[in-house]
């Protein structure tokens, strides 16, 4: 063990070594006095001091345009950056997501933390290492070459007196840009990149002195409850004002549609919303969950586009001896955050602070200084911890909504939706259906393959509204809303010489939709996968050697294997029958990225239809890994909530609003539901960090839609699983 | 306006509130400032408000503050510190048993009113005790690990 990591407490984890940071639980660095003191550095992305700042006591503040949403990143980016810097972990505080403090650096989405966030930041450490050499070569007066950053000081090499980073810069500016190719350290050299350590929030979680966003307090401030119409693009036709006048200090703010109750204690604020008389226009505009698939084959289009073509998929599988096809659906799915949404706000004149759990705090302080008339410059959102997102739910409705309340009474206010609020108006997940064709030359491998897609169209110019808040109080503001990058992994990532991939844009989504994790990549993914296995079948192939046989990438072929070493795979063809089956998918992550197979053994119960995973196996390759143990996390995180999605999820409404509105009518996975996990993780400290926040969910589904397969010879193409459609299915045989 | 007693984290406490049926959960958050105490659903159906009461593990959302008077209640900061965490607590922080940490407040107080009653739970007990209890981040396996771990048993 080195020197750095024995001053540190080591607790052991089963077997994984999880290394505690010194001082148990520091509150989030926006949250230090210290944030105030750097208001007026520079935010550029090209600036060593947007990142970067070493004060006098030779400590380090990192400014980090991504957040931590659960994730890790809080320790992941700190490693990479003391690694580079070459300073103890302990020394370094990290402000997240304050869009006057931090550079842009994107919403924190798509994976792209360490990816694009951690990379940058270790970019601008290496800049600074080497500016922090050159400054101790003139003190010390030796050569550059002949010196290193160690433990917070530039040292010679070959040993004697040191001095320390806080001499050097001491809260002065390095003024140096950004440089692409200052060197980063050699990976064997690494002393803090690829260890386990403890993440720093963990303990101040677990004891209950964690601030989340819904913890935070202004003096002064007010509790707000957003009241949303009675059906989706109903209108107000009356507010009886005199329904809340016995409770303390109610009041109602009302712009236009919109429409919020205050009082300054929380539970009169709850009481006066559910207590407020309100009368609305009788609104029928949405169709019906039930009616969802339907409509998505009808339209109305906004365009077709052929988003893959290779050889001439038409004429092969009209060729093809054995054809196969078989039609996926993906219902709307809620990010079901444990907490609702919840923001505080502050905007009084002219100017306005607003503390937020949203994913984008820089995208966002565009919005809100648009909705509330200022310049960007007087508008700051600050990062906070908010219930786990995955995607945007309603963090950034809820932000917007309390800015308007603040604005209208000029107070601070903290606004909380209620559980109703977030299951029945954050924006949804959107729905997908494809339509797979393959076709089997008369060696039993794949010739043909066409995929048909039905997608809302998502990006821009919806009829939907983006934010509640402004589209209710009739507030200009920009439409359209990102779904993510919804139509990759629609193919096989496996040879095939003749694919087309077409996709029908729809014009509307039948709710507001918006990014859930690995957007659109889950569903393309179930529906692939699924399909080769029926195409293995076919071809009387065992589903692992199919898929190796269609293989060249040996990153890709690496994790087929040990995934089938890992779960002690039998090599025959499925389905078996018998009621305890085994299933595989793979994924090569938007083709380009992360590389993850999945295994998993499911029994299944014929007479009920009840489904029980048992165990489930993944291997995992994201390239060099920054954190071992926060990686293992997020890989299982991915796994449970991907299954829970499979089993048991599917936002329900009518013809006015959702109905699918708490626990019991959108139930989730729990703990008598949880398997056996086995996972491998794959270290390739050459090369580039990958994203792991949303990989390992993509093969989630075809694994247990194929386990079940083999299980019983049914097979599911609609989800989620619900016992009845596995009864109907086994009804239906080898359909 | 009425005043209710009760103790909390072992001080008597007390709390005047114009509504008997204002939940427990908010007297906590707000006039006590014990915000470990998270709001999930305010239905009983999730768990992230569960504190103990006499030994009882209680959703917070539906217990009005009424129901409370001369009782014993215990809240996640009363269970323990980031200096001195309770072994339940130190047992998630070694197993890293939180992601958003939102659920965390439930699963550690559920799993402290467990581990109390019959300290040597097993891994099904656990599952049991903690099946009303939801977690979106799929935590689930690190909170079960460290159950186990705070049994004294192989995580």
């Amino acid at each position: 063990m080195t020197a750095l990591l024995s001053r540190r407490s080591v607790l052991k984890a089963g077997g994984a070594m999880v290394i505690g940071l010194g001082p148990a639980g520091r509150a989030l660095a926006q949250l230090a006095p210290e944030a105030e003191a750097a208001l007026g550095k520079t935010l550029d992305l090209n600036e060593v001091d947007g990142f970067i700042a070493i004060h006098a006591d030779g400590s380090v503040t990192l400014f980090c345009g991504k957040v931590d949403l659960g994730t890790g990143l809080r320790i992941a980016i700190p490693q990479m950056a003391a690694e580079e810097l070459g300073i103890g972990l302990d020394r370094i505080a990290m402000v997240e997501g304050d869009s006057a403090l931090t550079p842009n650096q994107g919403s924190t989405a798509g994976s792209t933390g360490i990816v694009r966030g951690g990379v940058q930041i270790r970019q601008a450490a290496a800049t600074a290492r080497e500016a922090l050499i050159r400054m101790g070569a003139e003190r010390l007066g030796r050569p550059a070459a002949e010196l290193d950053a160690t433990d917070g000081q530039i040292r010679p090499k070959a040993g004697g007196p040191g001095i320390g980073f806080g001499t050097l810069v001491g809260d002065r500016r390095f003024n140096l840009k950004l440089d692409a190719k200052a060197p980063l350290r050699t990976p064997a050299s690494y002393k803090i990149v690829g260890q386990p350590i403890a993440r720093p929030d963990v303990p101040a979680k677990v004891t209950g002195r964690h601030v989340y966003v819904h913890d935070f307090k202004l003096p002064g401030m007010l509790h707000a409850r957003v009241i949303r119409t009675a059906s989706v693009g109903a209108k107000l036709l009356e507010v009886d004002e005199a329904s809340i006048r016995d409770i303390p200090g109610a009041r109602i703010v009302r712009i236009n549609d919109f429409l919020a109750v205050v009082a300054g204690d929380e539970w009169d604020a709850v009481r006066a919303m559910r207590a407020l008389k309100v009368r609305w226009t009788e609104s029928t505009t949405l169709i019906g969950h039930e009616r969802v698939q339907d409509w998505m084959r009808a339209g109305p289009f906004m365009a077709d586009e052929v988003l893959s073509k290779k050889g001439d998929a038409g004429a092969s599988l009209a060729a093809s001896g054995q054809k196969l096809s078989g039609t996926y659906y993906w219902p709307l799915q809620t990010h079901g955050s444990m907490g609702p949404s919840c923001s505080v706000a502050d905007v009084r004149d002219g100017k306005a602070t607003i503390w937020s759990a949203s994913q984008g705090t820089h995208r966002l302080q565009q919005i809100c200084a648009r909705i509330l008339d200022l310049q960007p410059a007087n508008v700051r959102v600050v990062y906070l911890d908010g219930a786990g997102c995955y995607g945007m739910n309603g963090h950034d409705d809820a932000s917007v909504d309390a800015a308007m309340i603040s604005k209208a009474i000029g107070q601070p206010v903290r606004l909380q939706w209620m559980r109703e609020d977030e299951h029945g108006w954050d924006p949804k997940g959107p729905p997908q259906l494809l339509s797979l064709e393959g076709g089997l030359d008369s060696d039993g491998r794949i010739a043909a393959w066409r995929t048909e897609m039905w997608l809302p169209r998502a990006t821009a110019n919806l009829p939907n509204p983006p934010l509640l808040g402004p589209e209710a109080a009739n507030i200009p503001q920009m439409q359209g809303l990102s779904t993510g990058l919804i139509t990759q992994n629609a193919e096989p990532p496996y040879a095939v010489p003749n694919v087309q991939v077409l996709v029908h844009w729809l014009k509307d989504s039948p709710l507001r939709p918006s990014n859930i994790r690995a957007p659109g990549k889950v569903a393309n993914s179930f529906a692939v996968e699924s399909f080769i296995d029926d195409l293995a079948t076919a071809a009387r192939r065992d589903p692992v050697a199919f898929r190796l046989d269609g293989l060249s990438d040996p990153r890709g072929i690496e994790v087929l294997t040990r995934m089938a070493a890992l779960m002690g795979w039998q090599a025959r063809p499925s389905p078996q029958g018998g009621g305890l089956g085994r299933g595989i998918a793979y994924v090569h992550y938007k083709f380009n990225e992360t590389y993850v197979a999945i295994g998993m053994e499911a029994q299944v119960d014929r007479a009920t239809g009840a489904i029980r995973v048992q165990r489930v196996a993944c291997a995992h390759d994201c390239g060099l890994v920054i954190n071992p143990d926060a990686l293992r996390q997020q890989i299982e995180g991915n796994i449970l909530q991907t299954l829970s999605r499979t089993l048991f999820e599917e936002v329900t409404f009518d013809r006015g609003h959702v109905t699918s509105v708490d626990w019991m009518s959108y139930p989730i996975l729990t703990m008598p539901d949880v398997p056996e996990l086995l996972i491998d993780v794959i270290d390739r400290p050459n090369e580039p960090p990958l994203g792991a926040g949303e990989a390992a969910c993509a093969p989630v589904p075809a694994a247990l839609a194929n386990a079940i397969f083999d299980a019983v010879g049914a097979r599911l193409r609609t989800v989620p699983f619900t016992p009845e459609r596995v009864k109907a299915a086994i009804a239906r045989g080898f359909a | 306006m009425a005043s209710y007693r009760f103790s909390v984290n072992g001080a008597a406490r007390t709390v005047d509130s114009s509504d008997p049926d204002q939940p427990l959960l908010y007297v906590l958050r707000n006039a006590l400032g014990l915000t470990g105490t998270k709001f999930g659903c305010g239905l009983g159906q999730c768990g992230a408000c569960t504190v103990i009461i006499d030994g009882d593990a209680v959703r917070s959302c539906i217990t009005p503050i009424s129901a409370i008077a001369g009782r014993s209640v215990t809240t996640l900061e009363g269970l323990g510190t980031p200096d001195t965490p309770h072994p339940v607590q130190a047992a998630f922080i070694a197993e890293q048993a939180a992601q958003c940490g939102y659920c965390t407040n439930g699963m550690v107080m559920t799993s402290a009113a467990l581990l109390a009653r019959q300290p040597d739970a097993t891994l099904n007990d656990a599952k049991l005790a903690l099946a009303g209890n939801l977690c979106r981040c799929g935590t689930h396996h690190r909170i079960l690990r460290a159950v186990m771990r705070a049994a004294g048993r192989t995580p």
